[in-house]
């Protein structure tokens, strides 16, 4: 199996322990990990705020790198959807096809490809908030929406966090309700997106968790941010961290 | 309320934390009944797809769907008139207006009458206009338009509408009792409603096979509307027809229940024809719809029925505030309708969104409303509308995202890193993320820097 790892840019420059912890999780897997050194972005920043021309060389630039590879995992949904769904600003190619069907969130790939469900090595004895994003529910499919009622419930990352010995899960409200990040949205509506963190911050410490975990680290970037300007320290995390053991 | 600063306006919303929280509790407890509701329908995904199947085939065949309808109307002894633009709707229910010499015209809540900016037009022609729907009538008091399509007061507080009153009608500024405030309203209104010779309505639903307008209310006030004056005039968009009854049953089945949860709202009434001695006229307005219709992308939004789902379920609206918009129709369903009205007034509304999908989720008639979001941001783009600083923060974007190597030079060090970051993460506006957030501490060395110390060996790890 020919993997390569797709570090997001922002997990490159803030969050090089998610990195970390999502190659060496792969490798406990015994999966043999290429982390192709020329990856910059997959350009959803530019093409997100409309501007489809900027976004273009960036694209073509993430088709190249990664367009030859059997899968493509990275740890962020937000990537991941946009590669898979929106990724129409660069030529289209033969690698870019590629990389749109190739590409896959962490979770994805161990929930739906490897299909693993124990992490006997990830002891966490620790109460969990989990944050699922927008991208990964409304996005990807990775976890059930509150809106469609009729729908069986499931979520795919906390059936892997469930497989970590210790973990518990806490429930709280509006579960999935946006954080208020948005990319872009996050600066150009700074005062409706920190109010939304704040919010969400308040749901989920009212079930008092030990840890505020995410499969997408630009959630947890604004939350943290959120949460720090409250003086609140609870920790964040990222799921690989703990599937890997921290 | 300017649409150039939605952003701007959310901003002094949220600054009062009292109505903000209220405002964003009430819309949320309104979609958790939408919610229940839905819950208790088990063919309610179904009923989504046919709502939305029987929309589009009815946008697609209009023109045959109108003229059906103009001829059993007028079977009916219904009067119809066309109206190509606001300008010639409001001309037209004032000329109806002017032959008869009234002088107050009684209304119940129409969009689409704010849509055409009726009242200021009868006013200015010295035509007194009542509003009989509490939340509107409340807003014609402040002079504020509605903050919300289903509860055009949502955003005030019966404090707010106590002071409004006293001030208005002398009642008690400081009675807030909510069946207090009713009264009030019913004992200024209830004459009106009784002296008026002329009563405006809009419609909910048109059915071509009967001729028949549909005005769904929970106030009674569109059946005084209607059915007291001798002269009944409805306002009506030309998308809000349906083919059938048949069809209509499950509008009605979808509207209220995805509104506020209800399984049906108190009134629903199917004004057919005139009473006896009364007349009864129907203006049927374009108003930029055919125009909208005719748009690939951007024809969609043609099939809202105005339940305000989308506003409810959005996090955005909740904390914004509807007449933060600045906008006739505000919230997911007005960011994809007001550019097809002005693309320039209107560019910054679909950057008011954070993308995150539940709109399109509640949505009775499927609208795919976040991905007409994500496109309208291309659209403003492809022409001109996005502001230049922004392009520039992208353009550079684009060229270091695109080279790994000025990539790599950027982010060699937490200092240009810091600087360069924020271009492709949250693009130069650093201080806007830092204004209620702490901003994040970039790492003693990148994944890159790391992989390159950790794990490359020899001329690999030199870069040769």
């Amino acid at each position: 199996m020919e993997v390569a790892l797709m570090i997001p840019c922002y997990i490159d420059v803030f969050y090089p322990q998610v990195g970390i912890a999502t190659l060496e999780l792969l490798e406990r897997l015994g999966i043999d990990v290429a982390y192709p050194k020329e990856q910059t972005c997959c350009g959803q920043p530019m093409a997100n705020s409309g501007c489809y021309e900027e976004a273009r060389a960036t694209e073509e630039h993430c088709a190249r790198v990664f367009g030859a590879f059997e899968y493509v995992v990275t740890p962020s949904g937000s990537c991941t959807h946009h590669i898979r769904n929106k990724f129409t600003a660069g030529a289209d190619s033969q690698e870019r096809e590629n990389l749109t069907r190739n590409t896959y969130d962490l979770v994805e790939f161990l929930h739906d490809v490897l299909n693993v469900r124990e992490f006997p090595w990830a002891k966490f004895e620790h109460k969990v908030a989990f944050h699922t994003s927008c991208s990964a529910i409304r996005g990807l499919n990775m976890a059930s929406m509150t809106e469609r009622v009729h729908d069986t419930v499931f979520s795919k990352p906390k059936a892997l966090l469930n497989g970590v010995p210790g973990v518990q899960l806490v429930e709280f409200d509006r579960v999935d309700e946006c954080c208020g990040f948005g990319g872009t949205f996050s600066a150009t509506e700074e005062a409706v997106a920190a109010k939304m963190g704040y919010d969400k911050l308040a749901f989920m410490q009212k079930a008092a968790p030990d840890y505020i975990v995410s499969s997408d680290m630009s959630c947890l970037m604004h939350l943290q941010g959120c949460a720090r300007r409250q003086e609140q320290d609870i920790p964040f995390l990222h799921i690989a961290e703990i599937l890997n053991g921290v | 309320m300017s649409p150039d600063n939605q952003a701007k306006n959310a901003e002094a919303f949220l600054a009062d934390t009292v109505h903000e929280e209220r405002l964003d509790k009430l819309l949320w407890m309104m979609r958790m009944r939408r919610d229940a509701a839905a819950k208790q329908v088990p063919e309610w995904e179904q009923l989504r797809t046919l709502a939305s199947q029987i929309k589009e085939h009815t946008l697609s065949n209009l023109s045959q769907y109108l003229i059906e309808f103009e001829a059993k109307a007028t079977a009916n002894g219904v009067t119809v008139h066309w109206a190509r633009d606001a300008h010639e709707h409001n001309q037209i229910v004032y000329d109806l207006l002017a032959e008869r010499e009234v002088p107050t015209l009684i209304k119940s809540k129409s969009m689409l009458t704010e849509e055409c900016e009726l009242r200021p037009f009868l006013e200015t022609r010295n035509i007194r206009v009542i509003e009989t729907d509490l939340g509107e009538r409340i807003q014609q008091l402040d002079d504020q338009p509605p903050g919300h399509i289903v509860g055009p007061s949502i955003h005030k507080t019966t404090k707010d509408v106590a002071r409004l009153f006293a001030k208005n009608y002398g009642s008690d500024a400081n009675n807030e009792d909510p069946a207090y405030l009713a009264g009030v309203m019913r004992d200024n209104t209830r004459p009106e409603i009784l002296n008026a010779y002329a009563g405006m309505t809009g419609g909910n639903f048109v059915v071509a096979e009967t001729g028949a307008i549909i005005v769904a209310t929970n106030e009674g006030n569109a059946d005084l509307a209607g059915n007291t004056p001798p002269l009944h005039i409805i306002s009506v968009g030309i998308e809000k027809l349906v083919p059938n009854m048949d069809s209509l049953a499950v509008f009605i089945r979808l509207l209220a229940r995805s509104a506020t949860g209800e399984a049906i709202t108190q009134y629903t009434s199917n004004f057919r024809g005139p009473r006896k001695g009364a007349a009864m006229h129907v203006v049927l307005v374009d108003n930029g719809r055919s125009a909208r219709l005719g748009m690939q992308s951007f024809w969609h939004s043609l099939k809202c029925i105005r339940c305000a789902a989308c506003m409810n379920t959005c996090p955005v609206y909740r904390r914004s505030g509807g007449l933060s918009y600045g906008s006739t129709y505000m919230g997911p369903i007005g960011i994809i309708m007001m550019p097809t009205f002005d693309i320039r007034k209107f560019r910054e509304l679909p950057f008011a969104s954070t993308l995150n999908g539940s709109c399109t989720n509640v949505c009775p008639v499927k609208i795919d409303i976040h991905e007409q979001i994500y496109g309208w941001r291309e659209v403003m783009e492809k022409n001109g509308q996005i502001q230049t600083v922004k392009k520039q923060a992208m353009k550079v974007a684009d060229k270091v995202l695109s080279d790994p190597e000025l990539y790599r030079i950027a982010t060699a060090s937490v200092s240009t890193a810091l600087r360069i970051l924020p271009h492709f993460a949250i693009y130069n506006r650093l201080n806007a993320w830092g204004k209620h957030r702490d901003v994040p501490e970039a790492a003693s060395e990148t994944f890159h820097e790391w992989y390159k110390n950790h794990r490359l060996k020899g001329n690999e790890a030199l870069g040769l």
